[in-house]
């Protein structure tokens, strides 16, 4: 299920701004990635270009190859709808959709590509909603609102939302950065858990969650405002945390910079 | 410590030493309400220099001039200010409501004398000036099948328009097509009558007639679609706008096509905000008389065929007879008057409540 994701020469503008710049990373199945590094640095962009979100900023464009078990994920023929139901992401901020119900949100990637049946989906939702951690506490009120629930509810909501539809690679997008501590102990717990069935590249601003998550961190930094954010550092999560090779992995980790 | 914090601000504040202080009592206001009333009409009526609406007038300046003096005397400087803003603002509110009231009182009191059963299901056809009886059942007929197509005609076309603004254009195009929208929002109805009237009545009717220009519910509807378009168009933009990215964002993530996720997440989350706007422009269609009277000609017959011949409306009814010599034409206007309102209200309420997010509603 899990797929390796290859990144090469990556370069992503907004417009005519330059926001990352070569980046060069290989991903392995069933590892989670974490990705850190100060704010502006084109971590976010990176991840959003993984599943081809970038593009959809209007004037946002990615350049170089980037690889899903060897298959390029821009090229020419890709479906970018089929790139994305490869590839799920869970954003910053969670965002249920409104006007559905719990139900209906975690089925809405399946409902809304065409699987009709009530069987599979109640099926589905069960499976998506256990492995989120979820299912206890809504099992009896699924036809409630999604947007009802507290706000570490409603992310695992929006990851049950995106396993649903049993994607090969999430991404997270700084998933617990709106959460309190006991959501993200959650968050973290289920991380673990969908390790073994998918490949997780994981944002955040969080040293402590990176070290705590992550098999494999990257660095990324800029030089100065307004340059594009380059890859630092990419290595195991222990040597990163506990012996940098860049000067500047060492700073940024230990709070002198960023 | 203190003073160096103190010495960096040009005028340190007032540091009060209790935090009480003097209270007008509680019939203070009401008390000054009263003697400014009093005092207000001892001069009108004193001096007699007019009636009672002046009384109220002046009594309102007095009682916010009191009202200041006093709590100025008593509370101070800021709470007399406070006091008589929010007296002002207030007053500001009843101004506002008090044409609504009036115009809906005078509308229930004098629609009332005509509602009867036979208002609902007679015609004008064949009465008279002398005829005490009448009704507006081709006019009902009218307005409900004008503002029906016109409804089917504007929803699809404004809301897919806006889709295209708000979701899809770029550049100079959309840039053109809003420049253009809000042009056409300020037409006024005469000009969309007299379009339709050149274009649809004179060069196009002839086709389906016979080679004679005829007028039609059609035509009317026609123009009403003209009127409508761009507030439809607005409003739905507006409200487009207003969904959140992140909501569209976490659909494409989930793989879901562009046009489904604009139909399936977009539109239902806009949606009551976009059936308000629709309301608004039926409310605002269902009220012109011009370019029904220009199109569809009016007349006393019920016609209820929206592509023949001549169709009435309740806004036309309503000019025809409050200019009509008969003394038993001015009741049957302000009961279609009242007829129109509580139409486009029961119309707006039934709206409002499919629209709602119905079980998902908080």
């Amino acid at each position: 299920m899990a797929k390796r994701v290859e990144a090469s020469n990556v370069t992503a503008y907004y417009g005519g701004f330059k926001a990352i710049e070569n980046i060069n990373l290989t991903v392995e199945p069933k590892t989670v990635t974490a990705l850190i590094g100060p704010s502006g640095c084109g971590k976010s962009t990176f991840l959003r270009s993984i599943n081809r979100m970038h593009e959809v900023l209007p004037g946002a464009r990615v350049e170089g190859s980037l690889t899903i078990d060897d298959q390029d994920i821009y090229d020419r023929d890709v479906d970018v709808t089929a790139v994305r139901r490869m590839i799920g992401m869970v954003f910053q901020r969670p965002n249920p959709f409104p006007t559905m119900s719990i139900f209906e949100n975690v089925v809405a990637g399946l409902k809304l590509n065409g699987v009709r049946k009530k069987s599979i989906l109640d099926e589905a939702a069960e499976k998506a909603l256990r492995s989120a951690n979820l299912w206890d506490e809504v099992k009896d009120r699924l036809g409630k609102p999604g947007a009802g629930l507290s706000g570490g509810q409603q992310q695992r909501l929006c990851i049950a939302r995106t396993i649903a539809v049993e994607p090969q690679v999430v991404l997270m997008d700084e998933p617990c950065s709106a959460l309190d501590p006991i959501s993200t102990l959650a968050i973290e717990d289920l991380m673990f858990q969908l390790k073994d069935k998918f490949t997780i590249i994981i944002v955040t601003h969080n040293m402590q969650q990176a070290a705590r998550v992550s098999d494999r961190t990257a660095f990324f930094s800029i030089e100065k405002t307004g340059d594009p954010g380059r890859l630092i550092e990419y290595d195991n999560t222990q040597k990163i945390f506990s012996n940098p090779s860049v000067k500047k992995t060492e700073d940024y980790i230990t709070g002198r910079f960023g | 410590m203190t003073t160096t914090v103190t010495s960096h601000r040009t005028r340190p504040p007032a540091q009060p030493t209790s935090l009480r202080g003097r209270r007008l009592p509680w019939y203070a206001a009401p008390a000054i309400a009263v003697a400014a009333l009093a005092l207000a009409a001892g001069i009108v009526y004193g001096i007699d220099i007019g009636g009672p609406v002046l009384v109220v007038v002046l009594g309102a300046i007095l009682y916010l001039v009191g009202l200041f003096a006093a709590a100025n005397a008593v509370e101070g400087r800021r709470s007399a200010r406070n006091r008589t803003w929010s007296a002002l603002i207030h007053s500001a509110f009843v101004l506002a409501v008090l044409p609504l009231v009036s115009v809906v009182w005078t509308l229930v009191s004098k629609g009332t004398e005509r509602l009867d059963g036979n208002f609902f299901q007679t015609s004008m056809n064949n009465i008279g000036a002398r005829d005490a009886n009448g009704g507006a059942y081709h006019a009902i007929v009218g307005t409900l099948e004008q503002v029906g197509i016109a409804t089917l005609i504007t929803v699809p076309l404004g809301v897919l328009c806006a889709i295209y603004i708000v979701e899809y254009g770029r550049g100079k195009f959309a840039f053109a097509i809003r420049f253009f929208v809000d042009v056409m929002t300020g037409i006024p109805s005469i000009v969309s009558g007299l379009f339709v009237l050149a274009f649809w009545v004179l060069i196009v009717s002839p086709w389906f007639n016979d080679g004679r220009p005829s007028f039609s519910g059609f035509a009317a509807a026609l123009a009403l679609s003209v009127l409508m378009l761009p507030t439809i168009v607005r409003s739905t933009e507006e409200m487009l706008r207003l969904v959140p990215a992140p909501l569209r964002e976490g659909a494409y993530a989930l793989g879901v096509p562009k046009w489904k996720t604009i139909l399936r997440v977009v539109l239902p989350t806009a949606l009551p905000g976009i059936v308000t706007g629709v309301m608004l422009a039926i409310a605002r269609a269902a009220g012109e008389t011009a370019p029904v009277l220009l199109v569809a000609g009016g007349g006393a017959a019920i016609n209820t065929n929206p592509f023949e011949n001549n169709q009435s409306s309740l806004s036309l009814f309503v000019y025809q007879q409050a200019g009509d010599a008969s003394k038993y034409a001015p009741a049957r206007a302000w009961t279609a008057a009242l007829t129109l309102v509580a139409l486009v209200l029961i119309l707006t309420i039934a709206a409002k409540l499919l629209a709602r997010r119905n079980r998902l509603s908080r």
